[in-house]
């Protein structure tokens, strides 16, 4: 099978998992435990940590451990709501972010919080002249994702930042989990408070993730118990995921994007071009590494079926809205014409990627469109 | 921005009259060992400032870095160099000030014109690079009263140099212009903030640490070594004395009553510190005691407890708040370090209500069944002693799981 459903979860990295399993069998003990064994593994835990720390540019900075990007989404926008309650109760986020940001924003609504959701253009992109005219004194939390899981179009978070800390005393928050790996993500030069990551997206493990703060930002706890992780995220910290995590840091680790990537899709677009029945979703600023398409007037679900039965692994717009009937948020949110919504797909490319798998690609996506022109 | 060289300007040292060059000798060696490793960095030091010069620029973010923790100095700043002609002394200085916010902030131009021969003269080149940055950066007003932002052109015949952002330094004084004295290390949240005042001031000191095996643990002494190694950072090598205290400890609880033994265990210590200072040639002892945080520093704890000796006892922190003392360890690094939860040779062995007004009487009459002084000075024979460059700790990188 050729797997492209990279941006809903990627395969683990054999290195990384033999560190996961070595960790295991070694250090074991609790991070917080008074004894030499607890103490070696806390000396390893903050070691792991500053590895990621020092990818992101972010040395002086915090790593919170999380269960993944849900959880580490769910900690910022509860987390930082809760701690600046008393500086006001507005929050500004996207209409285009993943379900963890919505949703936790939308259960803020419930209890008093006012939520702005910026709208996005045909292209995905949010518009710096909306941000700047929602953001009040009130304002205490912007999140606005780097990379959108869908359609892989990417926010101008740096320009962002200049808007946020120019015009208010807001935290600013960004949803890495699609863009750590495939662009340079920097919280220095990206200007954010805070992050996420998610370790399966970056040949890692899944169920580890982490939220990583810039100094001195503060925020609650969602969760209760002995006050692991400064009193942040109570639960015994598992060494073995943060060393993982740490190790799929470093392996992912890009400086710029990743040309072979671009290559492969621009090859997709350029075939795409030569059939009406489809259209190309994602701009040409966005990252390389997600390609989505709509079919006219063919559900998504049957072009899944076709290329899987032809041995290619895609899927429809994002796993976490694939199952469900509706037509995602996202896809929504672009103002697609009404026959295309339906059948939109998402190709993603990952490390495991070839040339080859994607020459096979193109012949599938051939195959089917001459399949649909003849009428199915 | 790309600096060339730091101003750095010295704090109380202007002020001090004869002994002024002897303490610009100490500044200068200190910052020197604070940039040990950064091989392409050197000083000139001048009556009334000093000047850090680096071939490397990535050194000099280093030194930038650096010198907020090193006392004695008042503020420093970065320093850009330009060739000393009006055109590009203007560009520079829009570059200068926009490193730093300008909108709403006032300013004005300074000129130093040491090289006579620059065409224009100081008053022309206020105006031309004043006009030129206001140009050019909007939302600067100007003010020559107490200005935000103070432009500093200092022409000279190697080139032009500019400076406007201010950074503040640590002040104080060198440390190892006023003195040697030992701290006493216990582990918690007190006694390094205590050294470390005592070394704004220009103490150098070493520190001495009683340590109980088997009651309290390698960890314990290994936690006191990383606060001695946090102290380090501020611009002295502390060496660290660490006493075997097991024996005297014992002692002092079979012979004293409980309610007593903590005020007696007091006085060993100091007996046994007084000597090991005595030893090194310090002159003051300097404890974090903070007046009547707990039962021994209650005035009359202290005042039967420092009948021991007549060597001067600095209590840096008697006067503040716990939640003060909190605050400047975590603004310097110890606090981490100290909330680490062994057992130091103070929590074990504490009775539940020992006496907050201990009788000298008492205390005297108690200690007179034993002779204290021979386990005093075995304790202080038997010590270990860590140089400063011995207190790191190598951990285990793990790089290869990593």
């Amino acid at each position: 099978m050729i797997y492209l459903d990279n941006s809903s979860t990627t395969q683990p990295d054999q290195a990384v998992m033999e560190s996961f399993i070595a960790v295991n069998e070694k250090y074991y003990a609790n991070p917080a435990s008074l004894h030499c064994m607890g103490r070696e593994a806390e000396n390893f835990l903050e070691r792991s940590k500053q590895q990621m720390l020092t990818v992101v540019e972010n040395e002086d900075g915090e790593v919170i451990l999380t269960s993944g990007g849900t959880e580490s989404n769910n900690l910022a926008i509860l987390g930082f709501a809760q701690e600046y309650a008393s500086r006001g109760n507005h929050i500004i986020t996207t209409s285009i972010e993943h379900p963890s940001v919505l949703n936790a924003c939308r259960h803020l609504e419930t209890i008093g919080f006012v939520v702005d959701y910026l709208s996005v253009d045909d292209s995905g992109l949010i518009s710096l002249e909306e941000l700047k005219t929602k953001l009040s004194q009130d304002t205490i939390l912007v999140s606005i994702m780097h990379v959108n899981n869908e359609i892989g179009t990417i926010q101008p978070i740096r320009e962002c930042a200049q808007i946020i800390k120019t015009g208010s005393r807001a935290i600013f928050h960004s949803d890495c989990v699609q863009s750590l790996g495939k662009l340079p993500v920097s919280i220095n030069q990206l200007g954010v408070d805070a992050i996420t990551v998610s370790s399966h997206k970056i040949n890692g493990l899944k169920n580890s993730g982490a939220l990583l703060l810039k100094k001195g930002v503060k925020l609650q706890p969602i969760n209760f118990g002995g006050g692991q992780e400064n009193g942040i995220r109570s639960g015994t910290v598992s060494l073995p995921h943060a060393v993982a995590l740490a190790k799929a840091f470093r392996l992912s680790a890009v400086d710029s994007e990743r040309s072979d990537f671009r290559i492969w899709r621009d090859h997709l677009k350029v075939v795409c071009q030569d059939y009406e029945n489809i259209q190309v979703i994602c701009p040409d600023h966005a990252a390389p590494h997600i390609i989505a398409l709509a079919f006219k007037s063919i559900k998504g679900e049957v072009a899944v079926n076709f290329f899987q039965e032809h041995g290619v692994i895609i899927s429809t717009s994002s796993a976490c809205s694939s199952k469900s009937k509706n037509v995602g948020h996202v896809i929504e949110a672009l103002g697609l014409k009404d026959n295309f919504k339906s059948g939109v797909i998402r190709i993603s490319f990952g490390n495991t990627t070839t040339k080859e798998q994607i020459d096979k690609t193109v012949n599938v996506l051939k195959s089917f469109m001459d399949l649909i022109e003849k009428g199915m | 921005m790309e600096w060339n060289e730091i101003l750095i300007r010295y704090g109380e040292i202007s002020l001090k009259g004869r002994n002024r060059s002897l303490f610009i000798r100490k500044l200068k060696n200190n910052i020197t060992s604070a940039m040990m490793d950064l091989k392409s960095i050197h000083l000139r030091a001048e009556r009334d400032r000093m000047f850090l010069m680096a071939e490397e620029s990535d050194e000099l973010k280093k030194a930038l870095e650096r010198l907020p923790h090193v006392f004695g100095i008042q503020s420093f700043s970065p320093v850009a160099q330009c060739k000393a002609d009006l055109k590009t002394i203007q560009q520079k200085a829009v570059e200068v000030i926009g490193s730093s916010p300008t909108e709403g902030k006032t300013f004005k131009v300074e000129v130093k014109r040491q090289d006579k021969e620059f065409p224009l003269v100081t008053s022309e080149i206020q105006r031309e690079v004043g006009g030129y940055v206001l140009s050019h950066c909007p939302g600067l007003i100007v003010q020559m009263k107490k200005p935000d932002i103070v432009l500093l052109v200092d022409i000279r015949k190697e080139g032009a140099f500019l400076t406007s952002e201010v950074i503040k330094g640590a002040g104080g004084m060198p440390v190892g212009s006023n003195g040697n004295s030992l701290l006493m290390l216990s582990g918690g949240i007190d006694s390094p903030v205590a050294g470390y005042q005592m070394m704004k001031r220009g103490m150098s000191i070493d520190a001495i640490h009683f340590a109980s095996p088997p009651y309290t643990s390698e960890l314990a002494q290994r936690k006191v070594m990383d606060l001695a190694e946090k102290l380090c950072t501020f611009g002295a090598s502390v060496r660290l004395h660490i006493i075997p205290f097991t024996e005297l400890q014992q002692a002092v609880v079979k012979q004293v009553p409980a309610n007593i033994s903590m005020t007696t265990t007091r006085r060993m210590m100091l007996q046994v510190a007084d000597r090991v200072r005595e030893e090194i040639k310090a002159h003051g002892i300097i404890t974090g005691e903070s007046l009547g945080q707990v039962a021994s520093q209650t005035l009359e704890s202290m005042t039967a407890i420092n009948e021991v000796t007549s060597t001067p006892i600095l209590r840096p922190l008697i006067a503040m708040d716990k939640l003060e003392i909190i605050a400047i360890s975590q603004q310097i690094g110890t606090y981490d370090i100290s909330i680490r939860p062994y057992e130091d040779c103070c929590t074990i062995f504490t009775p539940s209500s020992p006496k907050t007004k201990p009788k000298l009487e008492k205390v005297h009459y108690y200690e007179s069944f034993l002779d204290f002084h021979e386990l005093i000075e075995e304790a202080v024979k038997n010590r270990t002693v860590i140089e400063a460059s011995e207190l790191h700790e190598d951990v285990e990188v793990f790089d290869d799981l990593l």
